[in-house]
C-alpha cells in the first residue's frame, strides 16, 4: 500500500521536473520503498524442534542422507562449541542471543522428497525467486543483465544455487558446467558424491575450532554451495548462490566450500535477503577458499538481509567467517563485499597468503544506517615470498548506526619483498551515527612494505550544494556522492553486481537526510 | 600503609607480591585518601597480563615482577648531560630519591614548586584537584594499572603550580645509581589560564622507573614538554602522562627515546575545552635488545580542536616498535581536526614494528586521518647519495634523520632540536654497523 502511495507521489512529481529524463526517474522510483525484498513465501515449512542439542546435529545430518564420517566431524564440533564462549571484543551491542529459542533446521514440505531436477521443484520456490530477479530457469537471464550487455554477441550467463531456509532448491546449468568438468552443486550433495574433495578440502581452511560462530556453523550447517574447479579450467559462465531465509526463528547455516584447482579460474556471486520481521534472527555461515598454484579465485558478495527497522527492531544477526587460502604459488583471490543489510554484521573476509607471490584483495563498501551495526574488515596475512595484499574498505555510517572497520596485515618474517596497501575511508552522515577504524599492522620483515592510511569525513557540502543547483532532492544528492565515494570498490565488482551494489547503496541511505 | 589483600582474580597473587615489594608510604589527609582509592582501582583491575588486549604487543611481565632486574649502571661517555647548555632549573632525582644537594632553589617567578613528600601534610593542598584525579579519569575505556599503582605507591614528585609565565624551563633529572633501583616518581602540574611553562626530562632514573605525569592545562595556557629517556641499554621504564586541556590552550610534547630494554610510554590527552591544541611526538632509536611502545590515546570532547600524534621508529638488530593510538572523537565535537602518523624504518631484517592505529568517531563534521608506514630504507636514494660521493653510512645517516625530521619539528626550541639531532646522529655514528652498542 505504502509503496503504491510512494509510486503515486513520484509520479505526481513527475510533471513538475522537466527535462530529467525518464531513466533517471525510473530509477528513483526504483530505489523508492526501502527494503524491497522485505515479503514473505506463504509456504508448508518443516522444522526441526526448537533448540540445539547432540540430537539436533544427528537430525541434520539424517536429513542431509550423510556418511557417518560427517556426522562425526559435525558432532566433534557441537562438543568444542560447548566450551567456547561468544567473541564481544567487537564494537557491537546486542543482547544476549539464546541459542535454544531457535530453530536450526527447517525446510519447505515440498523439498521433503528431493525434486530430481528443476521441473519438479515447487512452482511457489521458483516464482520466489522469480521475484527476487532470481531466475531458476536455465533459459532466462539474470535479471538487470538485460541492456546492460548490448552489443555483446552472446548474452552472459549464471549459473545458480539456490538456498532457501535450510535447503539448496536447485541448481542451475549443471550438465554444461559438468562438460568444463566443474562441479557445482549443493553442499549436502557434494557430501554425498564427491566425498573425497569434501574430505579433504572441508574446514581446511576455517578448522571447526576456529571460532565461536563457525564452529556452531560446523556442528549444523545445512547446505551451502561447493564448487570444485579442475586444473586448468576457466569456468565458463559466473557461479552465484542465492540465500534467502523465509522461515520465521530459523537461524541459517550454509557452508560453501570452493575449491580452484591449478591453473583453474572462477567469479563468484553470493546475494542474500530475508523478510521483514520483528525479532532477529541469526545467519551464521562459513566460507572456505582453496586456491592452488596459479588458480584465481574472484568472490563478491552483496548482503541484504533484513536490516531492521528505523527503530532498530527486528534484522538479521550476521555472523560470518571468510577466508581464503592462497596455498600455490601465484595464486590470487579477491574479495569485493557490499554489506547493506543485516542489523549486525560481523565479517572479515581474509587471505592467507602461503605460496610465493600470490596476491589478495579486499574491497568493501559497509553501509550502515538507522540503528544497524557493521564490525568488518579483513586479514591479510603474509606468509609466502614477494605475496602482495591490498585493502580499500569504504564505510558509510548514517542515522544511529556504528560502523567499524577491523583488520589486519601480517608480514611473517619469511615473507620477504611482500607488499600491502590499505586504505580505509569513511563517510559520516548526520552526527548521531559512528565511524571506527580497528587496523592492525605487525611487520616482521624490512624488505616488505606497508601503508596504511584512513580517512574520515563528512558527505562534502559544496558537492552536495552543486548536485542541488543541478536539480536534484538532497536524497539523490547523497546517492550520488557516495556513490562516488564507494566507486573503487563498485569497480571490482562484477557489471549485473555492480549495478545492483548501486543502487542498494542508495536505498540504504533513504531517509538518513534531512 | 597496610596493603588489603587483594581479591583472588588470578591476577591477584601477582598484585599482591608487586605491591608487598613497594615501600608504600604512609599519609593522612587528602593523600592518602587519594592513594587509598588508586589501590582499590588498582585491585579492580589486576596487573596487566600478555593476554590484555592492550599489552598484545608488549609483555608486561618485567614490569609485573615484584623486584625490578638488574640494569647496569650505564655510563654515557663524554656526550654531554641532556639540556646542559639550557638555562633551567634543575631538580634532581638519583634512583628516583630526591636529591636537594644537586638541584636548584625551588623558587622561580611565575610559579610555585613543592615535593609531593612535604605536600602531604597540608590539609588543603591545589594538588588535591590533580593528584590521581586525571589518572582515575583515563582509566576507562582501557584500565592502566601502573598508573593506578603509581598513584598508590608514588614516593615523592614533583608538584608545580604556574600562575603565569614561567621565567625558565624547569628541568626533571633523573639518575641512574644503583643497578637494582626500582623508582616509583608521581609528578602534577596545573597551568591558571593563561600561564606558560616548560618541562625538560631527562635520564634513565632507575633500573625500573614507573613515572606518571598529570597536567591540568587551564584555559589559554601553553604547556611544553620535551623528554630525553636515557641511553642505558638494560632498564625499563612505564611512564604516563595524563594531560587535560582546557579551551584555547596548547600542549606539546616530544619524546625521545634511545635504546632501554623496555619502554611504554603511554600519554593520555583530553581535549576538554574548545579550539584546544594537543601535539605529540616521539623519535626512537633502538638497537638489539630494545622494546619501545608508544600507547597513546587523544580523546576530542570540544569543538574546533586539534590534535597530532607522530611517531617515528628505527629500529634495527632485532628490535621491536610498538605503535597503539587513539583518536576517539566524541558525539558533539565537530570540526575537530585529528591527525595521526606512525612510521618505522627497519634498517635490517630482524627488527619488527607492531602498530594498531585506531579512529573512534561519533560527530560527522570532522577532519580526521590516520597513516602507517613500514619499510625498509629507500635504497635508490641511498645509491643516489652515494654516486654524489657521500660515503654510505653518511648517506644513511642523513636519511635516518630526513625520516625522523617530522617528529623533531613538533619541538619548538631550535637550541633544544639541534641538541636532539646531535645527540641522533652520535647514536647512529655509534651504532653504524650491525650490533655495535
Amino acid at each position: 500500500m505504502n509503496a503504491m502511495l510512494d509510486a503515486a507521489a513520484a509520479d505526481a512529481t513527475l510533471d513538475v521536473r522537466e527535462g530529467v529524463d525518464r531513466e533517471t526517474i525510473e530509477t528513483v522510483q526504483a530505489m523508492s520503498g526501502a527494503y524491497k525484498h522485505g515479503w514473505e513465501t506463504d509456504i508448508e515449512t518443516e522444522y526441526a524442534p526448537k533448540g540445539l542439542s547432540e540430537d539436533i546435529v544427528r537430525l541434520i545430518s539424517a536429513k542431509n542422507d550423510e556418511p557417518e564420517w560427517m556426522l562425526d566431524w559435525r558432532l566433534t564440533a557441537y562438543r568444542r562449541w560447548l566450551k567456547l564462549s561468544e567473541p564481544r571484543w567487537a564494537l557491537l551491542t546486542y543482547p544476549e542471543i539464546d541459542y535454544q529459542d531457535q530453530f536450526y533446521y527447517a525446510q519447505p514440505k515440498s523439498m521433503a522428497t528431493k525434486p530430481k531436477s528443476l521441473d519438479d521443484v515447487d512452482p511457489k520456490l521458483l516464482a520466489t525467486y522469480a521475484k527476487l530477479g532470481i531466475p531458476l530457469k536455465e533459459q532466462m537471464l539474470l535479471a538487470g543483465v538485460e541492456g546492460g550487455v548490448e552489443g555483446d554477441a552472446e548474452p552472459r550467463r549464471v549459473a545458480v544455487d539456490a538456498v532457501f531456509d535450510s535447503v539448496s532448491v536447485g541448481t542451475t546449468f549443471k550438465a554444461e558446467l559438468a562438460k568444463a568438468g566443474v562441479i557445482f552443486c549443493s553442499m549436502s550433495e557434494a557430501v554425498r558424491e564427491h566425498p573425497d574433495l569434501v574430505k579433504q578440502y572441508l574446514g581446511s581452511v576455517v578448522p571447526q575450532s576456529d571460532n565461536f560462530f563457525a564452529t556452531l556453523n560446523s556442528a549444523v550447517f545445512s547446505d551451502g554451495s561447493f564448487v570444485y574447479i579442475p586444473k586448468g579450467v576457466r569456468c565458463p559462465m559466473e557461479l552465484s548462490t542465492y540465500f534467502r531465509i523465509n522461515a520465521e526463528n530459523t537461524g541459517q547455516f550454509e557452508r560453501t566450500l570452493i575449491i580452484a584447482d591449478e591453473g583453474s579460474y572462477v567469479s563468484y556471486l553470493e546475494g542474500c535477503t530475508a523478510p521483514k520481521r520483528d525479532t532477529n534472527q541469526l545467519h551464521a555461515a562459513v566460507v572456505e577458499l582453496v586456491i592452488l598454484r596459479d588458480a584465481e579465485v574472484k568472490y563478491s558478495a552483496v548482503q541484504n538481509w533484513y536490516p531492521g527497522d528505523e527503530n532498530g527492531k527486528g534484522g538479521i544477526y550476521n555472523f560470518v567467517t571468510k577466508r581464503a587460502d592462497c596455498r600455490g604459488d601465484r595464486a590470487k583471490v579477491m574479495w569485493t563485499q557490499v554489506e547493506t543489510g543485516s542489523a549486525i554484521t560481523w565479517k572479515y573476509p581474509s587471505c592467507i597468503l602461503r605460496g610465493d607471490d600470490s596476491q589478495g584483495e579486499f574491497y568493501s563498501i559497509a553501509i550502515a544506517n538507522n540503528a544497524q551495526q557493521a564490525d568488518t574488515g579483513t586479514k591479510m596475512i603474509h606468509l609466502g615470498k614477494r605475496t602482495k595484499s591490498r585493502i580499500v574498505s569504504k564505510g558509510i555510517s548514517a542515522g544511529r548506526a556504528q560502523n567499524t572497520y577491523r583488520g589486519l596485515v601480517s608480514m611473517h618474517p619469511k615473507a620477504k619483498d611482500s607488499r600491502n596497501y590499505t586504505q580505509c575511508d569513511s563517510l559520516l552522515i548526520g552526527d548521531k551515527c559512528g565511524a571506527h577504524t580497528v587496523p592492525y599492522i605487525e611487520v616482521r620483515n624490512n624488505s616488505s612494505r606497508v601503508e596504511h592510511e584512513a580517512t574520515t569525513s563528512k558527505v562534502d557540502d559544496d558537492q552536495l550544494f552543486y548536485c542541488r543547483s543541478r536539480g536534484m532532492d538532497e536524497e539523490e544528492a547523497v546517492a550520488l556522492v557516495v556513490n562516488g565515494f564507494c566507486k573503487e570498490v563498485l569497480q571490482a565488482l562484477p557489471m549485473e553486481f555492480a549495478m545492483e551494489a548501486q543502487s542498494l547503496v542508495a536505498i540504504s541511505l533513504e531517509g538518513s537526510v534531512g | 600503609m597496610a596493603l588489603p589483600a587483594t581479591k583472588d582474580t588470578g591476577k591477584g597473587a601477582g598484585l599482591d607480591a608487586r605491591l608487598q615489594a613497594l615501600d608504600v608510604p604512609d599519609a593522612g589527609g587528602w593523600l592518602g585518601q587519594a592513594r587509598r582509592e588508586a589501590l582499590a582501582r588498582l585491585q579492580a583491575t589486576g596487573l596487566p597480563m600478555k593476554r590484555d588486549e592492550y599489552w598484545r604487543y608488549t609483555d608486561p611481565a618485567s614490569l609485573n615482577a615484584p623486584v625490578a632486574a638488574v640494569a647496569a649502571v650505564f655510563n654515557p661517555g663524554d656526550e654531554a648531560p641532556t639540556f646542559d647548555a639550557v638555562d633551567r632549573l634543575k631538580i634532581v632525582f638519583v634512583d628516583g630519591v630526591f636529591d636537594p644537594a644537586a638541584s636548584d632553589d625551588l623558587a622561580m617567578a611565575g610559579i610555585e614548586i613543592e615535593r609531593l613528600a612535604s605536600a602531604a601534610g597540608s590539609d588543603i593542598h591545589w594538588a588535591q584537584g590533580v593528584f590521581g584525579v586525571l589518572e582515575a579519569r583515563a582509566q576507562s575505556p582501557v584500565p592502566r594499572p601502573f598508573a593506578a599503582l603509581n598513584t598508590a605507591c608514588a614516593t615523592d614528585g614533583i608538584l608545580i603550580r604556574a600562575t603565569g609565565r614561567a621565567a625558565r624551563p624547569v628541568a626533571l633529572v633523573y639518575v641512574h645509581a644503583s643497578e637494582s633501583s626500582d623508582a616509583t616518581l608521581h609528578h602534577c602540574i596545573k597551568l591558571e589560564a593563561g600561564a606558560e611553562l616548560t618541562i625538560l626530562e631527562s635520564g634513565p632514573a632507575a633500573a625500573r622507573f614507573t613515572k606518571v605525569m598529570e597536567v591540568e592545562v587551564g584555559d589559554g595556557a601553553r604547556f611544553h614538554h620535551i623528554r630525553v629517556q636515557g641511553r642505558d641499554h638494560e632498564r625499563r621504564a612505564v611512564t604516563h602522562l595524563f594531560a587535560r586541556l582546557g579551551a584555547g590552550s596548547l600542549v606539546k610534547s616530544f619524546t625521545l627515546t634511545t635504546n632501554g630494554r623496555l619502554t611504554r610510554n603511554e600519554a593520555v590527552l583530553e581535549l576538554a575545552g574548545p579550539d584546544a591544541r594537543a601535539h605529540i611526538a616521539g623519535a626512537a632509536v633502538g638497537d638489539g635488545d630494545f622494546h619501545h611502545d608508544d600507547t597513546v590515546f587523544v580523546t576530542h570532547a570540544a569543538e574546533r580542536c586539534e590534535s597530532r600524534q607522530v611517531f617515528k621508529k628505527v629500529l634495527k638488530n632485532g628490535a621491536t616498535g610498538v605503535f597503539q593510538g587513539k583518536i576517539l572523537v566524541k558525539s558533539g565535537a565537530q570540526k575537530t581536526d585529528g591527525y595521526q602518523i606512525s612510521q618505522a624504518l627497519l634498517l635490517d631484517d630482524d627488527s619488527q614494528f607492531l602498530a594498531k592505529p585506531e579512529l573512534e568517531i561519533y560527530a560527522d563534521d570532522v577532519k580526521c586521518s590516520h597513516g602507517s608506514t613500514s619499510g625498509a630504507i629507500d635504497e635508490t636514494a641511498l645509491f643516489y647519495l652515494q654516486s654524489r660521493g657521500v660515503p654510505r653510512a653518511s648517506a644513511q645517516a642523513l636519511m635516518v634523520l630526513a625520516f625522523l625530521a617530522e617528529a623533531i619539528d613538533e619541538v619548538e626550541d631550535e637550541a633544544i632540536a639541534d641538541d636532539i639531532r646531535g645527540r641522533l646522529e652520535g647514536w647512529l655514528a655509534r651504532h653504524a654497523a650491525k650490533g655495535g652498542k
